[in-house]
């Protein structure tokens, strides 16, 4: 079986929905030389009026991708940088998010925003290394972080072909990450979450590129507990049933995310599901510390969620 | 009975353009009416005294072509073409108000007649009038879009970037610029260094200027920039000066605030650009219009009034687009 690279999956998916929707557009910074490689080769195969480089007007550019997904367009908005997506918050979460419930249906957006690249690196700093799903997700915007190549792929699309914005978020660390794949799936659905790897000790939710970290722990792990991890893939909408199934088994309940604790998207899942469940030991969360990442990689590697804190949690779960 | 012809008249008559000021003009002070008994809920921005840049700018625009408007947007959008009644069904948060009574004055809207919607954040809905621009010449349209902004909105820097695209691209836009000479309390000349068309100019964008208290001059000279846009060679932008009677808003008043004199007002009111027009219909016009409009607003008054409000179990309506989506409600 040929091993697809999770930024190759990405590309294909955006090549693909162009290839099968003339309505579909690509907008963003540097995206014909394609900095961020999402956008490869797309300025030649499908020519200058569908792959936009932008000036640095991200407030502007977002706002015409609304207007031309008022006009009936299909627009994919590139922000180079996770950052940008503060720069440009107004025109999502205020414009673009509310004028199908402000106008009472007359408004339709069909836009995707993408943010190839998302959270820390390695050095990059306080800017540009957050991860901003959790900000969007609060605000009701539907909000994708695939984990796995297939996802990319999967949800990348279907993203595209949703009436609605959806904002789907690639983060870094999984960028080079290779599956075994016979085919792309076609038919994902926003909304369901996936379970990695079934267990019966404790539930380990967990975002984006911690996936990895924790079937990697439960690995470890796995002579003493018996792990089951819970990949959302949708923050919103989100798959509570299939979680509240999971941890409705185990009882036991950890939330892995590398966004900010304070008011955060691990606390809105402990709160929903202990709603719903009642666990036999306390929720754990492993969250980002809520500062800007430094940029000695020693102190970003004590910032962000790492294996060691997601074993502890593990450890203080079942104990 | 003639219709008395003007110079700038063409295919929309003086009667015509009379007619949507008179109604605009209406329409404002009954909603002022309103907003004092209640029957309006929160606030609104009148656009008593703008009448003629509304009327003249949507005058010269076709079916297809689409506006994008401001927190002051009533008189763009019975300019634009909405109905009546539903527009003060949705003022008065009925469910069968334009947007379902979802959007109210900073939000109406009606996209069955190009009008994208009053917005509550300066410059916001410009960018919608480049997107949407750009998105029906791709299309082989050859319409325009129009976005309406302010004085105020000069300085934001969401415009500065919008003007600097349309020019880039090449876009079938017209800005309108409804320069009234204060944002709130602001005056143009503490808001904005240099003057509003040079900024236009300054990137490349052919800008015209006209007296935004004759309707005819602004009819005329937006005729003229939405077919040199049409033609393809690139944006326009039209400066129209003008004036509001009113406060920023209906709750000003209660606020005392002393940013302009009594007497500035009262020489713009000798201004009047609906007395103006008026002074060139003959009176059977003048009077006919006046009780064709008096039984528009009757009539949209009383339709607003017996509508019903939308049912609480749907405040959660129209959040999403995609009804496989719904918004986090108490069950989850």
């Amino acid at each position: 079986m040929p091993r697809v690279r999770y930024m190759q999956a990405l590309a294909e998916a955006l090549a693909d929905e162009m290839e099968s929707d003339e309505s579909v557009f690509v907008l963003g910074e540097d995206v014909r030389q394609s900095l961020r490689r999402v956008t490869y080769g797309l300025v030649d195969r499908f020519g200058t009026d569908r792959v936009l480089d932008t000036p640095l007007s991200e407030q502007a550019f977002t706002g015409f991708a609304t207007g031309a997904a008022l006009a009936g367009r299909r627009p994919v908005v590139e922000f180079q940088i996770p950052s940008l997506v503060y720069v440009a918050f107004d025109q999502i979460v205020n414009q673009a998010q509310k004028l199908s419930l402000m106008t009472g249906g007359q408004a339709r957006v069909p836009v995707t925003y993408l943010v190839p690249g998302s959270g820390a690196r390695r050095g990059l700093a306080g800017q540009h290394s957050d991860h901003p799903y959790s900000l969007l997700t609060h605000a009701g915007v539907c909000t994708v972080v695939p984990a796995m190549p297939d996802d990319a792929y999967g949800l990348f699309r279907a993203a595209i072909q949703h009436n609605d914005p959806v904002a789907v978020f690639a983060p870094a660390a999984v960028l080079g990450v290779r599956q075994e794949l016979d085919e792309l799936p076609t038919g994902v659905r926003l909304g369901k979450g996936r379970v990695h790897r079934s267990g019966h000790d404790v539930t380990v939710v967990a975002v984006g590129h911690l996936v990895h970290d924790a079937l990697a722990v439960a690995s470890e792990l796995s002579e003493r507990v018996s792990v089951e991890v819970f990949d959302p893939r949708t923050l919103m909408p989100f798959d509570w049933e299939g979680l509240i199934t999971s941890v409705s088994k185990t009882q036991r309940l950890i939330v892995v995310d590398d966004t900010n604790r304070s008011a955060g998207l691990a606390g809105d899942i402990v709160a929903t599901v202990t709603e719903h469940v009642t666990l036999r030991s306390k929720p754990q969360r492993v969250t980002r510390l809520d500062v800007a990442v430094p940029f000695s990689p020693k102190l970003e590697s004590v910032v962000v969620p790492r294996r060691a804190s997601i074993l502890a949690a593990i450890e203080r779960s079942v104990a | 009975m003639a219709d008395v012809e003007t110079e700038a008249a063409g295919p929309v008559s003086t009667a015509q353009l009379y007619r949507t000021m008179l109604l605009i003009r209406r329409f404002e002070e009954t909603v002022i009416e309103l907003v004092n008994t209640n029957e309006i809920p929160g606030t609104t921005h009148e656009y008593i005294g703008e009448e003629a840049v509304a009327a003249g700018v949507c005058a010269a625009l076709t079916e297809e072509d689409v506006i994008t408007s401001t927190h002051r947007g009533h008189g763009h959008c019975i300019a634009k073409g909405a109905d009546v009644s539903r527009m003060m069904a949705e003022l008065m948060a009925k469910s069968t108000g334009l947007n379902h009574g979802r959007g109210g004055s900073m939000h109406v809207a009606d996209f069955s007649v190009g009008m994208l919607g009053a917005n509550g954040i300066v410059g916001a809905g410009v960018p919608f009038a480049l997107g949407a621009a750009w998105a029906k010449r791709e299309a082989g349209n050859r319409s325009i879009a129009v976005p309406f902004f302010g004085d105020g909105t000069m300085a934001q820097g969401i415009l500065s970037e919008c003007l600097n695209i349309a020019s880039l691209w090449s876009l079938p836009v017209v800005f309108v610029c409804e320069n009234n000479r204060y944002a709130v309390s602001l005056r143009l000349e503490d808001s904005l260094a240099g003057n509003i068309a040079d900024h236009a100019r300054a990137y490349g964008i052919r800008a015209d200027v006209a007296d935004g208290m004759d309707a005819s001059d602004v009819y005329h000279r937006m005729t003229e920039l939405a077919s040199y846009v049409r033609a393809g060679n690139g944006p326009g932008f039209l400066q129209c000066d003008t004036y509001r009677y009113g406060g920023h808003h209906t709750a000003e008043s209660s606020l005392k605030l002393t940013y302009r004199t009594p007497d500035e007002v009262a020489e713009w009111r000798d201004r009047d650009p609906i007395e103006a027009l008026g002074k060139l219909l003959d009176n059977d016009t003048a009077q006919r219009t006046a009780g064709e409009v008096d039984d528009v607003m009757s009539d949209a008054v009383a339709f607003a009034r017996q509508s019903p409000e939308p049912a609480s179990e749907s405040a959660l309506d129209f959040a999403y687009a995609d009804d496989r989506v719904h918004a986090r409600g108490e069950e989850c």
